[in-house]
């Protein structure tokens, strides 16, 4: 039963000692560790929300820089394509310009060799034709008396016409 | 592997250690017996003695020594005055009278004459070990504060001794003011951190060999148990207070039984409970622990071999016993500390609605 008896003199001493220790420990310990914890949690908090605005802002950033990517890629493709038909367009002119200056340089070519050839052709007419009067005219002039000689002279003169 | 045997160790240590502490009660208890030639142990007496609070810190005595610290007595008579003295002035048998009281039942002062009256202010060992562990406690906290205050914790991680007492000033934070307190719960912090500190604290001190059971006093518990009182009935509302008087939506027949229910459940059942809880629980892990060494004598009465012999499985169980009291020493910290907050919620429960709506069977 002793037991279950509180005594006035602990009663007391206890609640001296609890008054001041709450006192002591409100004003000096729970006070600036409670703070502490709010504030550091507080920080913690900011912190996260901060790193997670940068990576936000960073994925904004690195989606914006993939597009410009995607832009710049397409931009290049689209230049090599133009310069490419730019390139083979002028092949293509190129071979064109030199086939038409060659085509036309084979025509001059065969008008020249017609020409001459006509002109070849008139000489040796011409030619000829003198042949022919001046035989003529050697047999003319000899006295075509004699049937035998006349053969014998055209002969002679046949063998003497050299067609060079 | 590693951490294996070195848990083997530890036990191994702390059997030591309190092999040692029990055979430091043997001698006292052998000594007692030598001294009263004629009187057997008795084991109720023996364990109520250590479990009861005390005018000195006694480790052991032989036939010619007494190891005891000697408190100071504080007396106040109406009658007769202060009178402050020596409780070693009792003699070693506590049986000599001295300025006119004599010690009773080992534990209390009572005047010679009965028809003085005498109020008992003593320096008891509770007394004095409350105050050099709280102390300690105070010095500790401060140190941690102080640390705080340079930012230690704050923009770095918290170390050494924060690391151990964080954790535990969250938790009563978070699961205990928080959860029951709403809104308010930051008024009632600093109580419920120093009420839950102050239990754990004197309650682990108890646990040390030859220290006072502190916590397992009545005086002790029930202080706190009115203090938790004052606040829960400060912190009520007229919302309160109403559903208490005038229940609404009960018929008139069941409010005549309601009411006194009620208001008997709020000034004496909570704190009742309050203050029963703490005290059983302090009072019964040192009396097994007691009673487990006390079974060494009781079989050493019978036969010296059977007294030794039981020895170890009394130390096996008393370790056992002693790892408990430590875990009920925290775990009974926390219901005192949930359960006051818990009451102080319901005290203004209904008036604010972030107040969660606690069950009033939890008591």
């Amino acid at each position: 039963m002793q037991l279950l008896l509180p005594k006035l003199g602990l009663i007391l001493w206890t609640l001296i000692a609890f008054g001041i220790v709450f006192y002591i420990l409100a004003k000096y310990a729970w006070k600036p560790i409670l703070k502490s914890l709010d504030e550091r949690e507080k920080n913690i908090s900011d912190s996260i929300l901060s790193a997670e605005n940068m990576r936000k802002e960073m994925d904004n950033m690195k989606s914006e820089n993939e597009a410009l990517l995607a832009k710049a890629r397409e931009e290049r493709s689209q230049m090599m394509r133009e310069a490419k038909e730019i390139r083979d367009k002028m092949i293509q002119d190129a071979k064109e310009q030199a086939r038409k200056e060659t085509n036309k340089i084979v025509a001059d070519a065969q008008s020249v060799i017609n020409q001459q050839k006509m002109a070849a052709i008139t000489d040796l007419k011409n030619q000829v034709g003198n042949l022919v009067l001046e035989v003529s005219e050697k047999v003319l002039r000899r006295e075509l008396n004699n049937k035998e000689d006349q053969e014998k002279y055209i002969q002679q003169l046949a063998q003497k016409v050299e067609l060079n | 592997m590693g951490s294996k045997s070195m848990k083997s160790l530890l036990v191994a240590v702390f059997s030591l250690f309190l092999l040692t502490y029990s055979s430091n009660v043997f001698s006292q208890e052998k000594a007692g017996d030598n001294k009263k030639q004629d009187e057997k142990f008795d084991p109720t007496k023996a364990i109520m003695n250590h479990v009861q609070d005390a005018y000195e810190f006694h480790f052991f005595s032989t036939d010619h020594f007494e190891a005891a610290i000697y408190l100071p007595v504080i007396l106040y008579s109406p009658q007769k005055g202060w009178s402050v003295f020596s409780s070693k002035r009792f003699g070693p048998e506590h049986n000599q009278t001295y300025d006119g009281y004599r010690l009773e039942d080992e534990n209390t002062v009572v005047p010679v004459d009965p028809d003085v009256t005498v109020y008992d202010l003593s320096l008891t060992r509770n007394v004095i070990q409350t105050f050099l562990a709280l102390i300690l406690f105070c010095y500790l906290m401060i140190k941690i504060a102080q640390k705080y205050k340079k930012g230690e914790g704050v923009v770095s991680a918290p170390s050494g001794a924060q690391s151990f007492m964080e954790p535990i000033i969250v938790f009563i934070r978070e699961e205990v003011a928080k959860v029951n307190l709403g809104s308010r719960w930051q008024r009632y912090m600093p109580y419920l951190l120093t009420v839950f500190f102050f239990i754990l604290i004197n309650a682990l001190f108890g646990l040390l060999p030859g220290a006072a059971n502190v916590a397992g006093n009545i005086a002790f518990t029930l202080v706190l148990g009115v203090i938790s009182l004052i606040i829960i009935l400060a912190s009520t509302t007229t919302h309160f207070w109403k559903h208490i008087i005038w229940p609404p939506d009960v018929p008139f027949l069941v409010k005549v039984i309601l009411v006194p229910v009620e208001l008997f459940g709020l000034f004496v059942i909570k704190p009742g409970a309050l203050i029963i809880r703490l005290f059983a629980n302090m009072v019964a892990g040192h009396i097994v622990i007691l009673a487990f060494i006390s079974l060494i004598f009781i079989f050493g009465a019978m036969n010296t071999v059977a007294g030794w012999g039981f020895s170890p499985f009394s130390v096996v169980f008393v370790v056992f016993d002693y790892l408990i009291e430590i875990l009920v020493a925290f775990i009974q910290a926390f219901i005192f500390t949930a359960l006051t907050a818990i009451f102080i919620g319901q005290g203004f429960e209904g008036s604010d609605h972030d107040v969660p709506h606690e069950d009033h069977a939890f008591v």
